[in-house]
């Protein structure tokens, strides 16, 4: 599966999307799921919370694993994709559709940071070898 | 360097997830570990098994062995072909493995150990063999490779792959099992499903492999396999029990066979032995699952998961924990899941058989 070119990405394998308001929706990759295998479990981060980048703030459970999810960059909570809790198996469906949390960044360099589509693919490569 | 079955390579074909199970090189999964679980409760998946250890015990004295070294009692074994569920123990009660022993002809025993203790049992049986001067031969059979076909359609399916066994296999009982030259057809599992573990010759598993693929049956790995023993209440060895504990505090005792004077390794322990702990079923009342080494707090004080996953089943999480014994059934308790403590309740297990939810009453 290829790797979306309009995303950006962190080394502990979220997907980061630039949506028009100046928010960013955060998923884990496909690669991720494909690591974790069938998800059962998904825990978002409270609406209104304050984050820090690298800070934990999710948890997606498969069948085999729990796995923590990482603030991509530093701000604040401004929506979650409730749908998951009940068909968390969206995800394994199509991992870069299935948005957990939205971040409204208050600093901005930190998005401009991320890793891009190239870069990802070399770090899951790095990782399979 | 890992080991192989000789399926590994139709695994590889077939793009199963590879992982190492006690050191073998083994499927987790063809695709979706929940899938597979489905099929099994459904209709008919295989599982390769062929890392499990066959022993075979010759000789006159095979019958006076076993019923030393085994806690559950062979002399139940009459009918050729019957089998028997259970634990091998140290002289502190510990358990060293869980096994299956057939009664297959006199003097003619086996024994089917766990993947990751076959070393160990090897040097045990060998080393109680010497000891009691006994006349048996114990043979591992590593030329031998295992499938287990389970499900609701397993053994017809089985039949339809291989019609000659049919006729061997079509009367067998539960936990029986028919032999035939280098095969042996057992109506066993660990799956809460019916169907077959068919020890064959390495050489001919890919071809009984690929004929039950023709028939229909599905590739399922060892990750669907978890779920669903757990679901079936069936224990795990290294994970819900080792030598630190007794069958008593296992969830075993119905495996060890106190009935009579017999005098079998571990008896003493045993039977001064005052449990503070036992095992039971869990299911969690919240969304989340429950994983091993979580802790249990309950009114008669703490205890451990030693095994938890997602009931595909039940679509909730379940698990086995091992609590303080005056924990009773149907009893609210709290576990530790990352920092948080999320509400269960203690459950009679199985969970699951045949298809169906054994829990609904105790949750209403």
């Amino acid at each position: 599966m290829s790797i979306p070119a309009e995303l950006k990405y962190t080394d502990t394998h979220e997907w980061v999307r630039k949506e028009a308001d100046g928010s960013v929706s955060v998923g884990i990759t496909h690669h991720a799921q494909d690591l974790l295998g069938d998800l059962v479990y998904v825990e978002n981060p409270q609406v209104g919370r304050e984050v820090n980048k690298g800070e934990e703030c999710g948890v997606v459970e498969s069948v085999k694993a729990a796995s923590d999810i990482y603030a991509p960059v530093t701000g604040r909570v401004v929506a979650v994709n409730n749908e998951l809790a009940d068909a968390p198996e969206r995800i394994n469906q199509d991992a870069y559709d299935a948005w957990m949390f939205r971040l409204q960044p208050t600093e901005p360099r930190e998005y401009e940071m991320l890793l891009d589509a190239a870069g990802y693919g070399a770090l899951v490569e790095s990782q399979e070898h | 360097m890992l080991k192989r079955t000789p399926l590994f390579e139709l695994h590889r074909k077939c793009n199963a997830k590879l992982v190492d199970f006690s050191g073998w090189e083994m499927p987790l999964h063809y695709g979706s570990q929940l899938e597979e679980h489905h099929i099994v409760r459904r209709d008919a998946g295989m599982f390769d098994v062929s890392h499990m250890l066959v022993i075979d015990l010759l000789g006159a004295d095979a019958k006076e062995f076993l019923l030393r070294l085994l806690a559950n009692s062979v002399a139940r074994l009459v009918r050729p072909g019957k089998a028997l569920y259970t634990c091998m123990l140290n002289f502190r009660g510990g358990i060293i493995d869980d096994l299956i022993a057939y009664y297959i002809t006199e003097g003619v025993y086996r024994l089917v150990v766990n993947a990751g203790t076959a070393e160990k049992d090897l040097e045990w049986i060998s080393c109680q063999r010497d000891e009691s001067r006994l006349k048996v031969d114990v043979i591992a059979r590593r030329d031998l490779a295992m499938i287990a076909v389970q499900g609701p359609n397993a053994r017809e399916r089985f039949w339809q792959a291989n019609p000659a066994a049919r006729k061997d296999s079509e009367n067998l009982g539960r936990f029986s099992a028919a032999v035939a030259a280098d095969w042996m057809i057992a109506r066993t599992g660990y799956t809460g499903e019916d169907g077959f573990e068919i020890c064959l010759p390495e050489g001919q598993a890919e071809q009984l492999w690929q004929a039950l693929l023709v028939a229909g049956v599905k590739s399922v790995g060892l990750g669907a396999r978890d779920t669903l023993r757990l679901e079936a209440g069936m224990n795990l060895y290294g994970q819900d029990m080792d030598e630190s504990v007794t069958p008593i505090e296992s969830g075993l005792q119905w495996t060890v066979d106190l009935g009579d004077s017999r005098d079998f390794v571990g008896r003493e322990a045993i039977s001064v032995l005052q449990p503070t702990r036992k095992l039971v079923g869990l299911v969690l009342r919240e969304r989340g699952v429950l994983r091993a080494h979580q802790k249990v707090n309950t009114a008669h004080g703490t205890g451990e998961v030693t095994s938890g996953t997602f009931s595909p089943t039940l679509g909730l999480s379940i698990a086995f924990a091992r609590l303080p014994v005056a924990v009773g059934l149907g009893e609210d308790v709290s576990v530790e899941v990352r920092g948080r403590h999320v509400a269960a309740k203690t459950v009679k297990y199985p969970f699951v058989r045949h298809g169906h939810s054994l829990i609904d009453d105790q949750l209403a």
